[in-house]
């Protein structure tokens, strides 16, 4: 079983108004590192298969007119979950 | 009697509404169901407000994919009339049959309030009872108010005359140049984000000339499309 991941943000001509209020928030919190925040949204397609080029493909057109509307966000990205692995490990989370 | 057809998706609130100022206006309302790719031979329709599918992926986004909605597209190809109103005019973004898209208020807050509006296209379908440069009543109420568009295809609206409402005084959620509402280039298509359906009897309606709760700005827009049918 395979996984896409579709990555898709606010374009950064367009107010993201979620982000900002969680940039808003960090510092309260003790984050004062980050001086801005963005936020957007993942998407994880399941397949029954491997992820082929096909299935990428299929993705990515998918991403561009069903999970993404172009007037206000860009697909970022489009992968193989399996390859890219970038489930923060363990130790780092912590 | 004209028909004009009212769309219920799931999640729709503002169907009976809008039924009901058809009804005012002279017109006859027939339900139309998001899951029926059939339009029941309507002379028009009206997409009201709501949050269909729970806004889920973005306002009005699944909404398009309904049954009826390919039907309304094509419809709406042929010069059927289609209003869409607030959640509606989102349907009609995602669907491409309008420009443009709504993203959240600028000031970041849900908002009702009675706004003021300049009619800007007084030859739409949805506007001919009014005349240019008229300013009417029209109550408010959204969170994802906010019309957004690229400055070439604002520029494209402004030039071809399909800025159709477009708020007096104080912008009430940062839209691009103040939009309230848009037309297709055939005029048969029109959104807003505020509620004309809520502006058709006395007494349950925002301020007017005649006292308080006494407007009734918004049974134009659907007197408007009755007289562009039978005319």
């Amino acid at each position: 079983m395979g996984r896409v991941v579709v990555d898709v943000m606010p374009k950064p001509e367009i107010l993201d108004p979620q982000g900002k209020a969680v940039a808003g928030a960090l510092p309260r919190l003790g984050f004062g590192e980050f001086v801005s925040v963005r936020q957007g949204k993942r998407f994880e397609l399941e397949v029954a298969g491997p992820v082929t080029p096909e299935v990428l493909a299929a993705a990515a057109r998918a991403a561009e007119q069903v999970l993404s509307n172009p007037v206000i966000e860009d697909v970022v990205r489009v992968a193989d979950l399996d390859a890219v692995g970038d489930a923060v490990p363990a130790e780092v989370a912590r | 009697m004209t028909r004009v057809g009212v769309v219920t998706f799931p999640g729709t609130l503002d169907d009976r509404d809008a039924a009901r100022a058809v009804r005012l206006a002279g017109g006859e309302p027939v339900a139309l169901w998001h899951a029926d790719a059939d339009l029941h031979e309507v002379d028009a329709v009206v997409l009201p407000g709501g949050f269909s599918y729970g806004d889920y992926l973005r306002a009005g986004a699944i909404s398009r994919f309904a049954p009826v909605m390919g039907e309304v597209v094509e419809a709406a190809g042929r010069g059927l009339p289609v209003l869409g109103i607030c959640n509606g005019f989102q349907v009609l973004t995602e669907a491409h049959l309008l420009p443009g898209s709504m993203v959240k208020n600028d000031h970041l807050r849900f908002l009702c309030a009675e706004t003021e509006l300049v009619v800007e296209n007084a030859a739409t379908a949805w506007t001919q009872d009014f005349r240019a440069g008229e300013r009417i009543t029209i109550p408010l109420k959204n969170q994802d108010g906010q019309y957004v568009a690229d400055e070439a295809t604002l520029d494209r609206l402004e030039g071809e005359g399909q800025v159709v409402f477009r708020y007096a005084g104080d912008n009430p959620n940062g839209s691009r140049r103040a939009i309230a509402g848009i037309a297709n280039a055939r005029g048969n298509v029109v959104g807003l984000m505020p509620h004309p359906e809520h502006a058709v009897e006395e007494g349950f309606g925002p301020d007017g000339p005649k006292g308080p709760r006494r407007g009734t700005d918004g049974l134009r827009f659907f007197t408007s499309v009755l007289h562009a049918l039978v005319g």
